[in-house]
């Protein structure tokens, strides 16, 4: 019964956004009339019911995951009684119909929450925003209904479940997918708004102020999910990478990289009113990012160590989707571009040009991994297979990279507007002067380390110093919130790219097949297999072996690396036994067992590897201080400062 | 100071300029960098010299897999229903890794260009992951080459 009423919930919702749809143009179109303005009273009510079926909907879903109910196709195929709890709750949305049902809860949700709290913007933009919503999220009401039914009964009811996959079967990744999807459907309202403005004509610091805290919201949470994604693929995949340039991993990485770049200049737009048409683009270019994403990952088109559902159809259903929502929104975006008002001005040496530059640079390093990315699609329809890995994106990426950090360091030391020489050459200096030293220093000590990692050390430190600068600055600029987001942030960039360069330029691997009681050296350990014995779990049982792990004279730690199998479906899972210490990680992997009964052994020493994702979680605080600060700012009862444009439509009138 | 119109024009104008000079780099990368697919039948008549990175596709033949004395280099035989040709990894061979199985192997030829050196194996994730790249592959061959149910669409 629940599933019944779960699909009668989400056929509500999506009629619910086809009227959004249907009102919203029908009162933009006649702004006037009396009918117009009594339907506008309506809207925002509309958007609050449609995320709450929506909502409902979602906890049918989990309910029948949690009970286990076998005669819905979706549980039958993807879950099993026998599996630990969390994972039968994140079953709901660890499959393509479940996430997919999980993407369109959040969106309504999201557009639930504009409603009912966005009070800064105009009616008519309000209510174009939320047309451009419903709009967006027709397009996967009908994916879900025609597509991807995710309350599908099955007949006969199966005695048991086929289980999960268990590369899935980790707390990490239980959380991993929905911390991505809030990311993916924040930049969707910020499109949404974007769209808004465009139909209203309203590109102005109102509309940068209102879709703001979106942006950082979305971004936190791309952030966060990468971060996540990458220390996964680190420790469950027993490869020992933190980053493979997989296709499913760029999924991620281009909205994020057009998020940070909207993030950028969405705040010029509402400090400065300048980038006017340029942020409008860039929204439309991140929620483009993230359909590129989701066609990438669950069209099945692609080569993946880890890409699910593989499925023709669906691919060629979100294709369609794509083309309609991108090539509306830049249609859109070609025929009110004009009309945009000109920004402000600034000049050449200004916070607003460094940002400019880095958000430039920002879509260079986009472009490079969209091509990446899709260079193999494009030749394989031509009956060529390739793939593309490290050797092209880590140098190709690195040529726009580089530039990017040294003005991220000097950016935020430039005032707005006008910044002179001296001012730059006075702030340049100490963060110069750690660089080099740094550099320095690795080139005498850190002997065979390759050039990109000595330059990455190098810049980590000039970045770090020039990050925590913006703090000791005159009381003019006291650290508010957003300033001290900002340089968290930045400085988890410095933290991330030291600990990268150093994991690529210094790390020590051991690879031995050993019999019980042999010793092995890595770096300045000393591993020795006690034992391999057979130990088992709820749902799996597993090869076990015992190490004991010395440093010099110290003391001896046990290390346990597992070879895991799974009877449903049947998988082997390697999990690494990881020994984490201040100056970097010991990295165990249980291989195979040799035909003379030695057993394969593969031991790394990653000095300062932790630091790669210490340096994405202070990226996300950064962004997470940043929005507390912002919202701050809502509340507060203050007059905004008057940096609009004599010409804003919103009212605030003052010379630039 | 720069006229505002002027300044629209030099940010179009820059945006366009770094658009295009990924673009090209990327072309060039593109082509000095991708590793191209070769199945051993297909390898056999393609002139790949023994530096260029290659990704190589097939079916580990029943019976191949051979450890050697050291206990972490394997060798073994990867074949399309046409052609087959040795292939020699050292490190730990991925989950699934088993003879009859799909694999596919990114490395190079050897200097005598007989035989393929994996940096790198990916075997199938479970009964249900395929490399894509493997899906092209004489289904029959492969069928007569593998245990009943290990490969499915």
């Amino acid at each position: 019964m629940i599933a019944e009423i779960g699909l009668g919930l989400l056929w509500f919702a999506a009629a619910l956004s086809v009227m959004q749809l249907g009102l919203g143009i029908m009162i933009l179109r006649d702004r006037e009339s009396a009918s117009a303005s009594a339907f506008a009273a309506t809207l925002r009510p509309i958007a609050v019911i449609q995320g709450v079926m929506v909502a409902l909907s979602f906890l049918c879903l989990i309910q029948i995951f949690w009970v286990t109910d076998l005669s819905v196709k979706l549980v039958a195929t993807n879950s099993h009684s026998l599996k630990p709890w969390l994972y039968k709750l994140a079953g709901a949305w660890g499959n393509h119909e479940g996430s997919m049902l999980l993407w369109v809860t959040v969106m309504a949700v999201s557009g639930a929450l504009v409603a009912m709290l966005e009070r800064r913007i105009s009616q008519a933009m309000m209510i174009a925003t939320l047309a451009a919503q419903a709009f967006v999220s027709i397009g996967f009401y009908a994916f879900l209904l025609l597509s991807s039914n995710p309350f599908e009964r099955l007949v006969p009811t199966p005695p048991e479940g086929a289980g999960l996959n268990p590369l899935l079967q980790d707390p990490g990744l239980a959380f991993h997918p929905p911390t991505l999807y809030f990311g993916y459907v924040g930049l969707s309202i910020a499109f949404s708004f974007a769209v808004g403005a465009l139909v209203t004509r309203e590109v102005g610091p109102t509309f940068a102020r209102a879709m703001r805290p979106w942006v950082l919201g979305a971004w936190i949470f791309l952030t966060l999910g990468i971060t996540a994604g990458s220390y996964w693929a680190y420790y469950e995949l027993g490869w020992g990478g933190w980053w493979f340039w997989d296709p499913v991993e760029n999924a991620s990485l281009m909205p994020w990289l057009a998020a940070t770049a909207l993030l950028h200049s969405v705040t010029v737009l509402a400090n400065r009113g300048a980038l006017k048409a340029w942020t409008v683009m860039l929204a439309v270019v991140a929620f483009s990012m993230s359909m590129v994403g989701t066609f990438l990952v669950r069209s099945g088109v692609l080569t993946s160590v880890h890409a699910f559902a593989v499925d023709p159809e669906r691919g060629s259903f979100i294709l369609v989707l794509l083309a309609i929502y991108i090539g509306g929104a830049l249609a859109l975006f070609g025929l009110r571009a004009s009309t945009v008002q000109e920004g402000a001005k600034f000049q050449f040496l200004s916070r607003e040009a460094a940002l400019v530059a880095n958000n430039l640079l920002l879509m260079g390093i986009l472009a490079i991994v969209l091509m990446g990315t899709l260079y193999p699609l494009v030749t394989e329809a031509s009956g060529t297979k390739v793939s593309i890995g490290p050797p092209y994106f880590n140098p190709a990426s690195a040529i726009f990279f580089i530039p990017m950090v040294l003005i991220m360091a000097v950016g935020p030391m430039l005032r707005w507007r006008k910044s002179d020489k001296a001012q730059l050459t006075a702030a340049a200096a100490a963060p110069l002067l750690a660089g080099a030293v740094a550099l320095l220093l690795v080139v005498i000590f850190g002997s065979g380390a390759g050039i990109l990692p000595t330059l990455g050390l190098a810049l980590a430190a000039t970045l770090a110093v020039a990050s925590v600068m913006p703090l000791f600055r005159s009381k003019t600029n006291r650290a508010s919130l957003p300033i001290w987001g900002m340089v968290v942030a930045h400085l988890g960039v410095a933290v991330t790219m030291a600990g990268m360069a150093s994991e690529s330029a210094f790390t020590k691997e051991t690879l031995v097949a050993s019999a019980p009681g042999e010793s092995h050296q890595v770096a300045d350990w000393t591993i020795t297999l006690l034992a391999v014995e057979p130990v088992a779990g709820r749902n799996w049982t597993a090869l076990e072996a015992r190490l004991s792990a010395q440093r010099g004279e110290g003391e001896a730690i046990e290390l346990a690396p597992q070879a895991r199998m799974f009877s449903s479906p049947p998988t082997n899972t390697s999990e690494a036994a990881l020994l984490t210490r201040w100056d970097g990680q010991l990295y165990a992997v249980l291989g195979e067992r040799a035909p003379d009964g030695r057993w394969q052994l593969r031991l790394w020493w990653k000095p300062f590897v932790p630091l790669i994702w210490y340096g994405g979680i202070m990226i996300g605080f950064g962004g997470l201080l940043a929005l507390i600060g912002r919202l701050f700012q809502l509340r507060r009862t203050r007059p905004i400062r008057k940096v609009e444009q004599a010409s804003e439509p919103t009212g605030q009138t003052v010379p630039a | 100071m720069i006229q505002a119109k002027h300044q629209r024009l030099v940010l179009i104008l820059s945006a366009v300029g770094i658009i295009l000079v990924a673009v090209f780099l990327a072309g060039y990368a593109l082509r000095e960098q991708a590793s191209y697919f070769y199945t051993p039948s297909e390898l056999a008549g393609a002139g790949v010299g023994p530096d260029q990175a290659i990704r190589l596709g097939g079916m580990v033949q029943q019976g191949s897999i051979q450890t050697a004395a050291d206990g972490i280099t394997v060798n073994f035989i990867v074949g399309d229903g046409k052609a087959t040709i040795p292939v020699t990894y050292t490190g730990i061979t991925p989950d699934l890794f088993v003879e009859g199985s799909g694999v596919v192997a990114e490395g190079r030829l050897a200097a005598d260009g007989l035989s393929f050196v994996a940096d790198n194996l990916l075997a199938k994730h479970d009964e249900n992951y395929m490399p894509v790249e493997l899906e092209g592959l004489d289904k029959e061959a492969i069928a007569a080459s593998t245990a009943a149910g290990a490969v499915r669409e």
